[in-house]
């Protein structure tokens, strides 16, 4: 197969996977069986394509068109690869955490579960290969859409007011805020194509430029830049599987991942940095960054203190883009993955004590560590990744985005970034402390007896934290594919 | 010899038909009728589209005739596509109606049901194929007759007032029109819609003539339900048997739109409508008024139907919207707005018929757990939920691209904004009825019924399949309402 086929196979497989999911709602082991082995194959396919990018390949596929000069086309370039590797490669773990999660807890309509995750991920890969706007937004409103039934599965009334909270959001900020934002840029450039350079340069006035930005980032709702935040609490009452890979991944990446390949292919950083618009967006991420942060010191429940800590991770990724040098575009790209991997853990371990033990409040785990020694070893993985220590992935992101912020001037960006370090260490670490060092209420230390979740859910949360040391080698490798970014396309 | 009588056919079939259902009035033998007269229509109708895309405009004199002093039937970019849209909606919603009708008509009425359908066919039909003023006047009067009756024969008395009031309020609409069109003949002697628009020229700044265009645009405004006009609409189309609806939603207010179209540019001409009268401003207020007012009041409905009446209320606006921005782009956007939205709604209306022909539910809550036992239904439902609210993907994505660049391109960023905010109320009353058919346990009304029968879904899901096919390969359907927009502001050239 060529590499444009394997694009277009690596976007639809895991479409097409939603039709036998559905045939065989009444066997759930052939059923998951499906759900994996598509997983598997997927992210076979995404990882068959790195080498490739990283050498300097651009696969492209057919442009189909719509209608006036508006096209749907997917194009790989090195942000893309990064993100669609993420999604695809944590889809196969998260489905394995599924069907352990799923099952020991007796949800209901699972099937349909499965159906909506398979459509999210094919969006999510979707996003990532877009060749321009419209495509990406075409595949944005699917995710969001594809999402809300995940969101709302459990059916009760909060489950449903989560939902409804999510999908307005979501949908509102996208159509109210980002599609006259694409259909401006398309009148003022006459393209949507994703380009090296951007193509709004000298398009329009500095003012214009800058309120097309803020359209762009407040019209992201899946950036959860602040305060756009809240849909994301709110979806915390979704399975947490969904939490995981949704919430954690592919729903809030996609959204910064839009951010950053909106910054670099649409604005170009020379065209804000040389204007100046980027300016505002630095203070706006930055108190995102850590007013979120604050806010989740202050939460007992441990998925919302994740959701916050999530929309704190969120505002890193946006502040690096804002900063607009390529070594802190690189960093914020290449926290799409670090924190990916950390947080996925984090999720993955509240979903297996939820599963465990049922408790859900960070003031009831006391002990959980004696009970769940493994499941609390990787939250501590998870939660040094996040901090950002060595040896974990998360301490490279940080670096770079530190790094690019001296380049462009910004010292008072790092003050920030150390400042929610801290912070991060300061809602983290609390939890893993509790766990280990007090006892669980009404039992002394010698006689708790040890209850973790079930196996596919341990085995998919150690993968995750393994991953998380992983990465910490594998930086070298992922700055050099997104280097690429900013490199002339090579001949081949 | 047949393709050039095509014009005339377009007509006469369903007319004729309409004679012979009146007269076995025996149900079956009508409505096979009824199914072989509609399904030669859309046959005819893309015959003649073809004839305009190849080569133009297609007249025809009536009778032979010739105008100005003849009746003639003129088809060109701005309503050929029009004519393929009313001509396919009849055959498919002829196709679905059998059971549908025979569950919600009685015996004895199911041959007038099919008489009067027909009769509404060939009114819209003639309003979009005429090039007559008063020949138009006719049609008119043909289809909101037909209409009266099929009103009248839905399912419970309140019909019955329902048919009423738009009897009152139609009949209105039609005076007021044809006062507007008894000015121009007044003014210029003549009917034939090419002819006039050469013989205003001169004497267009005279008040018979500014009255006549305000007569004829209030007129046809009825008609078309621009709001605050709309008051018949949401009982009409809510008490109507479901098959009915569905046609009349995706067509007569459509109908009315081209013929207003036809009137303020091909007749008055861009320049007298937009440029020396304020039209603009007061068709984007009531456009506006109708989008955020409609909406906001589909969000509070109890009855399904009604929900998408006020519905098709605010979309409306969408359309008249376009209109009012008198520019290329916005014209395209309008004019595929008519047809995207004929396709959304005729799938809503249709996907809501297999629900009361299945439970007999209006109710919204009691269509709880609906999504579940009836999960083929509400998937179309849901599809074409999404296009009304303009997700990427379905045919309202293009609708809204189009009046968003036409707002964009006049500089109004407010306009883009409103029009964008307005469809988020979309997502409210759409996602009310996603949320209370999937998220809630089934009830007992739902749960039992009766097997739906296939031509019911099969119909069903050839719309909502359309509104996704016409919605990511756009080019035919934008194409040609580009190619309509630019007849339009082309103006009409005198009889030939």
């Amino acid at each position: 197969m060529t590499d444009a086929q394997l694009v277009t196979l690596a976007v639809f497989l895991p479409a097409l996977a939603t039709v036998p999911i559905s045939l065989a709602a009444s066997r759930p082991n052939l059923r998951e069986a499906i759900s994996l082995a598509t997983a598997a194959t997927t992210a076979v396919v995404v990882l068959s394509l790195v080498p490739g990018v990283i050498a300097g390949a651009r696969p492209e596929t057919a442009r189909f068109s719509i209608f006036a000069g508006i096209e749907l086309g997917f194009a790989v370039e090195p942000l893309g690869m990064l993100f669609a590797s993420v999604a695809s490669v944590l889809w196969v773990v998260n489905t394995i955490y599924s069907i352990g999660y799923m099952r020991g807890n007796g949800e209901p309509r699972q099937t349909s579960f499965y159906v909506c995750f398979a459509v999210a991920i094919s969006s999510a890969i979707g996003i990532a290969f877009s060749a321009n706007l419209f495509t990406l937004f075409l595949f944005y409103e699917i995710l969001t859409l594809s999402t809300y039934p995940l969101v709302a599965h459990r059916g009760d009334e909060e489950a449903r007011s989560g939902g409804r909270v999510y999908i307005l959001l979501l949908l509102g900020t996208s159509m109210v805020l980002l599609l006259p934002a694409i259909i401006a840029t398309s009148v003022l450039a006459g393209t949507l194509d994703f380009t090296q350079g951007g193509i709004l340069a000298g398009t329009a006035s500095p003012v214009i430029i800058a309120l097309l930005l803020a359209a762009y980032m407040f019209g992201i709702g899946k950036a959860a830049l602040m305060p756009l935040h809240f849909w994301l609490p709110a979806a915390m009452v979704a399975p947490t599987p969904v939490s995981a890979l949704l919430h954690a991944v592919a729903v809030v990446k996609a959204g910064v991942f839009t951010v950053v390949k909106v910054i670099v292919y649409v604005f170009g950083l020379d065209t804000l940095t040389g204007i100046g618009a980027n300016e505002w967006l630095i203070y706006v991420a930055s108190a995102s960054l850590l007013l979120s942060s604050l806010i989740a010191l202050t939460r007992d429940n441990l998925k919302a203190r994740l959701a916050y800590s999530t929309v704190s991770q969120l505002a890193y990724v946006t502040l690096g883009a804002a900063v607009a040098t390529t070594t802190s575009v690189v960093g914020s790209s290449l926290h799409i993955a670090m924190h990916a991997a950390g947080k996925i853990t984090l999720f993955f371990c509240a979903g297996a004590i939820y599963v465990a033990h049922h408790k859900t409040e960070v003031s009831q785990l006391d002990g959980i560590g004696r009970k769940m020694p493994v499941t609390m070893a990787a939250f501590l993985v998870g939660s040094l990744s996040i901090i950002g220590m060595p040896p974990f992935g998360g301490m490279w992101s940080k670096w770079l985005l530190g790094l690019g912020a001296l380049d462009a001037g910004q010292a008072f960006v790092v003050a920030v970034l150390m400042l929610s370090s801290l912070l991060s260490v300061g809602y983290l670490l609390p939890i893993v402390a509790r766990g280990f060092f007090r006892p669980p209420p009404g039992e002394t230390m010698e006689e708790v007896k040890v209850k973790e979740a079930p196996t596919a859910c341990l085995i998919a949360l150690m993968i995750t934290a393994t991953l998380c040391v992983v990465l910490f080698f594998l930086a070298g490798d992922m700055q050099l594919l997104l280097e690429g970014m900013f490199a002339p396309p090579a001949q081949l | 010899m047949i393709e050039h009588h095509l014009p005339a056919l377009l007509v006469v079939v369903p007319l004729v038909a309409a004679v012979v259902t009146a007269l076995i009035r025996h149900g079956i033998a009508a409505y096979v009728t009824t199914l072989v007269a509609s399904w030669t229509l859309p046959v005819m109708a893309l015959m003649l589209l073809g004839q305009v895309l190849d080569g133009g405009e297609v007249s025809y004199a009536l009778g032979d005739w010739a105008p100005p002093v003849g009746i003639e039937y003129r088809v060109d970019g701005a309503n050929a596509p029009l004519l393929v849209l009313v001509a396919a909606m009849a055959a498919l919603v002829a196709t679905y109606a059998p059971r549908s009708v025979a569950s919600e008509i009685d015996i004895g009425r199911r041959g007038w049901f099919y008489t009067m359908f027909l009769l509404c066919v060939a009114g819209l039909l003639g309003i979009a194929i005429t090039a007559d003023a008063f020949n138009a006047f006719v049609f008119l009067e043909i289809s909101s007759l037909a209409t009266y009756v099929l009103i009248a024969l839905g399912r419970d008395r309140r019909a019955l007032l329902a048919a009423y009031q738009y009897l009152i309020l139609g009949t209105i609409g039609a005076t007021l029109y044809v006062v507007g069109v008894g000015l121009i003949f007044v003014m210029t002697g003549s009917l034939n819609m090419g002819d006039v628009a050469a013989r205003l020229a001169g004497i267009e700044n005279t008040r018979p003539i500014f009255a006549a265009l305000a007569f004829i645009t209030v007129g046809i405004s009825l008609k078309l339900a621009l709001f605050p006009l709309h008051v018949w609409l949401p009982n009409a189309y809510a008490f109507a048997p479901s098959m009915a609806t569905a046609f009349l939603a995706s067509t007569a207010t459509k109908v009315a739109v081209y013929l207003l179209l036809r009137f303020l540019f091909s007749l008055f001409g861009t320049d007298f409508v937009f440029v020396q009268h304020p039209i603009t401003p007061i068709l984007l207020a009531l456009s506006l008024a109708a989008m955020f007012a409609a909406s906001f009041v589909a969000v509070f409905q109890e009855d399904i139907k009604r929900m998408l009446a006020y519905s098709s209320v605010a979309q409306i606006g969408y359309i008249t919207l376009g209109v009012a921005l008198a520019t290329q782009t916005g014209l395209t956007g309008a004019m595929v707005h008519v047809l995207n939205h004929a396709l959304i709604k005729g799938a809503l209306f249709l996907a809501v018929g297999c629900i009361v022909y299945r439970t007999g539910v209006f109710r919204i809550d009691q269509l709880a757990g609906i999504g579940r036992t009836m999960p083929v239904t509400m998937a179309a439902f849901v599809i074409a939920g999404l296009g009304l609210i303009g997700v990427p993907g379905t045919v309202g994505f293009v609708s809204k691209w189009y009046l968003v660049a036409a707002a964009l391109e006049q500089g109004w960023w407010w306009l883009a904004l409103a029009i964008v905010a307005s469809s988020l109320i979309a997502v409210v009353y759409v996602g009310r009825i996603v949320e209370i058919a999937w998220f809630r346990e089934p009830s007992s009304r739902v749960r039992a019924g009766k097997r739906l029968p296939i031509e019911m879904i099969a119909v069903t899901w050839v719309m909502a399949g359309a509104t996704i096919y016409f919605g990511l390969d756009a080019e035919f359907t934008a194409g040609l309402a580009g190619r309509a927009a630019d007849t339009l502001l082309a103006g009409l050239a005198g009889p030939g």
